[in-house]
């Protein structure tokens, strides 16, 4: 198997992709985003619990491959009990992690173990893929309306 | 070119041994220098045919040529290089009406391709023609350029769009078919093969039904016109339509063909120069058919490439073609099933060159890249056929389409590519 696909499907990814962590709906969520991609056909509601200007709580349900089960997974992880100035930020963080060339300078050190889905840059078809949860994560901490639906067109 | 005999279908067994027969598929396959390079450092396996075929050198030889030697606007100038571009244009519509048995070259209009013949249709046809509470009939495996543009017109004139359903192997099923022609049905359009699931539609027979009650029918003829033999005066269709980058021609370039009684009574879908014959500010002439519906300069280039894909088609022979097309399915089926967990959707008796699957382990954008690795290119999505997905309960499905260039290493380097993912994921 060549290196660039190592590099995308590491195994926290096909961990991730089979076994999305916070894989439900929650109980007395305080915002409800839909995402779809409409190329692939990925699907996810992602729920968030707010308080002020913190994430207190998130979990998502839907289908796709395994980068974006992977990638929404994991980002729950990482923005649960964070400020919601900061999960901007990270948003930030990914979206270059996952579309700029590798600089070698670790600018990505608060994305923690959302660190592996780096290797999606060398698949510019994937990237929709990687960040389907992110722009629901961002469209659902800026709107105040949440009943619509984001997609990655 | 080397001179190949054609033989006829009927006279082989369907299943025959395409090695058998002198035709030298491997030096046809050299024809198509896309299909020489490696991708990934592998040999590259095109299996998106369905999606788009590649050129054969005659079709880009040909483009070159005109582009450098016969290269003028054409019905309008009166100097030779004028007249030769009019003279190459004009010949491939001789040639496309050969091709698809129309009786008459007037019958054949140039458009961009399938989705615009279908929306010229809809709108000049349908859509002055239809009321509130009139119905379009399509089918539930259309491509979404036989779907929308009718959602339009039915929009356009409140008549409903009714949908014929398809049974678990994607076949049509028939007596609903005969259900919903009715009082109300204005025109049935419906894919002659459709392109997600690659079943074959009894559409003589169909056509014949819809005809019994006077119901005019369009054939979409996409991923048919490549892998099938069309006649469209047995088929007895009132219009049919295709597109050149399907069949080895150009992208841009695609063709209606519409009964002439049909095409006369109907109005122009565009305006411009080209399709009148006199022109005032108070009152405007159209020209006279095929004309009228050929607003602007058309893609004369792509025209004449066409006409070289459609020259090195008959060379070969479609029905060699078709046979050894067959050939392909049957082994890229055969193989596939081996694959375990692995599920074909669309397992219609009559079928051509497309074969949709899903994988237990993975998902089809997943296999998508992970093949594309090992050099082999296929489709993965819903294929620009939602409600297919929505019928079949899956939100994509992994799509190998065949052409005749392909060979059995191909399919060979596929299903080891499948593994592989399975390997990833298992």
């Amino acid at each position: 198997m060549n290196e660039e696909l190592r590099a995308l499907y590491q195994e926290v990814i096909i961990d991730h992709g089979r076994h999305p962590r916070n894989f439900k709906k929650l109980e007395g969520y305080s915002c409800c985003q839909e995402a779809y991609n409409p190329l692939c056909g990925d699907r996810l509601t992602l729920y968030l619990k707010l308080d002020k200007d913190k994430i207190l709580d998130a979990s998502f349900e839907g289908g796709g491959c395994a980068i974006s089960m992977a990638s929404t997974s994991l980002m729950i992880e990482r923005i649960k009990n964070t400020r919601i100035s900061e999960a901007q930020q990270l948003f930030d963080s990914f979206h270059h992690l996952v579309t700029a060339p590798d600089s070698g300078a670790d600018v990505s050190a608060p994305l923690g173990k959302l660190k592996v889905l780096g290797g999606v840059r060398d698949f510019p078809t994937r990237i929709k893929c990687a960040t389907l949860a992110w722009h629901a994560l961002k469209a659902g901490l800026e709107n105040v309306d949440h009943d619509k639906s984001v997609s990655t067109e | 070119m080397p001179v190949i005999p054609s033989f006829p279908l009927h006279d082989l067994p369907s299943h025959s041994n395409p090695e058998q027969n002198t035709i030298d598929w491997a030096a046809l396959r050299r024809d198509f220098p896309v299909l020489l390079q490696l991708a990934h450092n592998k040999p590259l396996a095109y299996l998106d045919n369905a999606a788009t075929t590649q050129k054969p050198n005659a079709v880009i030889e040909t483009i070159a040529r005109y582009y450098r030697v016969d290269n003028a606007n054409v019905h309008r100038g009166t100097y030779q290089l004028s007249e030769r571009a009019t003279q190459a244009y004009e010949a491939i519509r001789d040639k496309v009406r050969r091709f698809l048995n129309a009786s008459r070259r007037e019958e054949i209009i140039f458009v961009r391709g399938t989705t615009e013949a279908i929306n010229l249709v809809a709108q000049s046809y349908a859509r002055p023609k239809i009321k509130a509470g009139d119905e379009i009939l399509i089918s539930a495996m259309e491509h979404h350029s036989n779907i929308v543009p009718w959602q339009m017109a039915c929009k356009q004139t409140g008549a409903q769009l009714r949908v014929i359903p398809i049974n678990d192997s994607a076949d049509i099923i028939l007596e609903r078919y005969e259900q919903l022609l009715g009082e109300k049905t204005r025109l049935l359009a419906v894919t002659q093969m459709s392109n997600a699931l690659g079943t074959i539609n009894p559409v003589k027979r169909m056509i014949a039904m819809a005809h019994e009650r006077e119901i005019p029918v369009l054939l979409d003829g996409a991923q048919a016109a490549p892998h099938l033999c069309v006649d469209v005066q047995d088929l007895d269709c009132d219009f049919y339509a295709f597109s050149s980058h399907k069949i080895y021609g150009p992208t841009g370039v695609g063709v209606l063909y519409g009964k002439e009684n049909y095409l006369d009574a109907m109005e122009p879908y565009q305006g411009g120069g080209d399709m009148i014959s006199r022109v005032s500010f108070e009152h405007t002439e159209y020209n006279n058919l095929p004309y009228k519906f050929e607003a602007g300069t058309p893609n004369i280039a792509g025209v004449v490439g066409l006409g070289a894909a459609l020259d090195y088609l008959e060379t070969i022979g479609l029905s060699n073609i078709v046979r050894r097309e067959q050939y392909l399915l049957d082994y890229a089926t055969q193989k596939l099933l081996s694959v375990e967990g692995l599920r074909i959707i669309g397992t219609a008796r009559h079928k051509a060159s497309i074969i949709s699957f899903v994988l237990d382990c993975a998902h089809p954008h997943d296999i998508s890249t992970i093949l594309d690795c090992q050099g082999v290119a296929i489709r993965a999505g819903h294929h620009c056929a939602m409600p297919v997905m929505e019928r079949f309960d899956v939100p994509a499905t992994a799509r190998s389409s065949l052409a005749f260039y392909n060979n059995e290493a191909d399919i060979d380097q596929l299903v080891l590519g499948l593994e592989q993912v399975k390997k990833l994921f298992n």
